[in-house]
């Protein structure tokens, strides 16, 4: 697969935060909104969720106005993704193009207004899980990043560090491994177990890879829930009270 | 693979050249624009609640084509038949462009998808695809009439301001991917016998 030009390249790699990657969105201003994308990315089952439940809390406690939003939950595309999933009729690039439609959904209808707001957006997943899929899925690195160019690229980007066997052990306990999430889709055999190692193993290889790219902060997954949130915590204050700073003198 | 507006005439003179081929004993595929069932529910819905962005809007018809060139345009290519498509990616270019989407960013969409041999534009003034619609009491549709760009709120001005910005769109096309130009405001048998000359040199050229 072709690295990706930097003129490319996203977060800290070329693109401001706040602004878009590439191509896209001509017809949508977004310069100079008050708001905030906080993105946390991270494999099936590593504790995305948990954390971002915690770190809303503690920004809301703090005054922050804060909104979620979570991969493949908006309304317009959420039933047909879940429709699709369970019909077995997705090739890769139906599977890439419905988790973007779904996407641009939530950012024109949820992120954008939050961002103009001075919202706090706290994303579960970024386009980052969709690159990461489509790359173990064997689609185009460049095409797949000039797909997302529409995307605005994200004020801090955590990435939760976890190896595949510690995953495969918690995800187990926590309910037991899904179609999907072990990638039995690529029909790389019947036992679900090897599946989910191999295909977490190589999504997590494509994470990996991005870590550069789009500056990913990592968070040690391994650890307790109340570390890693302490970790968060300490980061994200640090950079907002760097931006509440800069906005005092702005004004 | 034929190109044109709403009313342009090209479905007539697409169903007539897959009869002179079909006569002829060509094995012939046809597929039409936004026809997969994969995205109809999300289309349905987003069109019913008029919740569709010029992006989302463009997605699901990337995804309506990947998911038809798939499964109904790349096997009848491969069993050695002919497919003709009514509206290609082309639609995209022109369509999802005058909404608003970026023009380089929906053609890398599209990159995937396969080059047809014969694209063909049937060029039509705006006033007389309107008549052909208006003829045939078709009632203009909301995104059809590119009412969801707020040009205006009569729906037959809407359609003018948004198909002139689509034909300015197709012209750029027509230049940068070589389409083929039939004019269609003359008769559809002219029209026929210009779009049978095209294909029948296509096909008697020996196929590499």
């Amino acid at each position: 697969m072709n690295a990706p030009d930097p003129a490319e390249r996203g977060a800290h790699g070329g693109v401001t935060p706040g602004h878009f990657f590439g191509h896209g969105l001509p017809y949508v201003s977004i310069n100079d909104y008050p708001g905030k994308i906080i993105a946390i990315e991270g494999t099936d089952g590593v504790g995305r969720t948990t954390q971002i439940r915690l770190l809303r809390e503690w920004l809301e406690v703090r005054g922050y106005g804060v909104v979620e939003t979570g991969w493949t939950r908006s309304p317009l595309m959420a039933p047909t993704i879940e429709l699709a999933k369970s019909s077995n009729t997705l090739n890769k690039l139906t599977f890439v193009l419905l988790y973007a439609c779904d996407f641009a959904d939530r950012l024109e209808k949820e992120i954008i207004p939050a961002l103009k707001a001075g919202f706090i957006v706290l994303a579960d997943r970024y386009i980052y899980t969709a690159i990461a899929r489509a790359g173990v899925r064997g689609v185009d690195s460049q095409w797949i990043r000039r797909l997302y160019g529409f995307a605005i690229a994200p004020h801090l980007v955590f990435y939760l560090k976890i190896d595949a066997d510690a995953l495969a052990r918690r995800v187990l306990q926590e309910g037991g491994m899904s179609y999907w999430e072990s990638g039995m889709d690529m029909k790389s055999g019947d036992d679900i177990y090897d599946s989910f190692r191999t295909y977490q193993r190589s999504l997590l290889k494509e994470y990996a890879a991005m870590s550069d790219e789009f500056g990913f902060r990592l968070l040690e997954g391994r650890k307790s829930i109340n570390a890693i949130q302490e970790e968060l915590r300490r980061q994200v204050g640090e950079f907002l009270e760097g931006e509440d700073a800069a906005a005092v003198v702005r004004t | 693979m034929v190109e044109g507006i709403d009313g342009s005439g090209k479905t007539t003179q697409l169903s007539l050249l897959a009869k002179w081929l079909t006569a002829s004993g060509r094995r012939v595929f046809v597929t039409e624009w936004n026809s997969s069932a994969l995205v109809k529910a999300a289309t349905k819905a987003g069109k019913k609640q008029n919740a569709l962005t010029p992006m989302t809007f463009s997605l699901l018809h990337a995804t309506d084509f990947a998911d038809r060139l798939l499964y109904k345009i790349v096997p009848p290519l491969k069993a050695g038949m002919i497919v003709l498509a009514d509206r290609y990616a082309y639609t995209a270019f022109a369509r999802d462009v005058a909404r608003g989407v970026d023009r380089q960013w929906v053609r890398d969409l599209y990159s995937f998808a396969v080059k047809p041999d014969l694209s063909v534009y049937f060029r039509v003034p705006i006033d007389v695809s309107l008549d052909r619609l208006l003829a045939r009491r078709v009632k203009l549709k909301f995104y059809e009439a590119g009412l969801d760009m707020g040009w205006s709120a009569n729906a037959t001005e809407s359609f003018r301001i948004f198909q002139s910005k689509v034909l300015d769109e197709y012209d750029r096309i027509v230049d940068e991917y070589g389409l083929s130009v039939i004019d269609a405001s003359r008769s559809i048998t002219e029209q026929q016998r210009h779009l049978r000359d095209l294909a029948g040199a296509l096909l008697e050229t020996p196929q590499p």
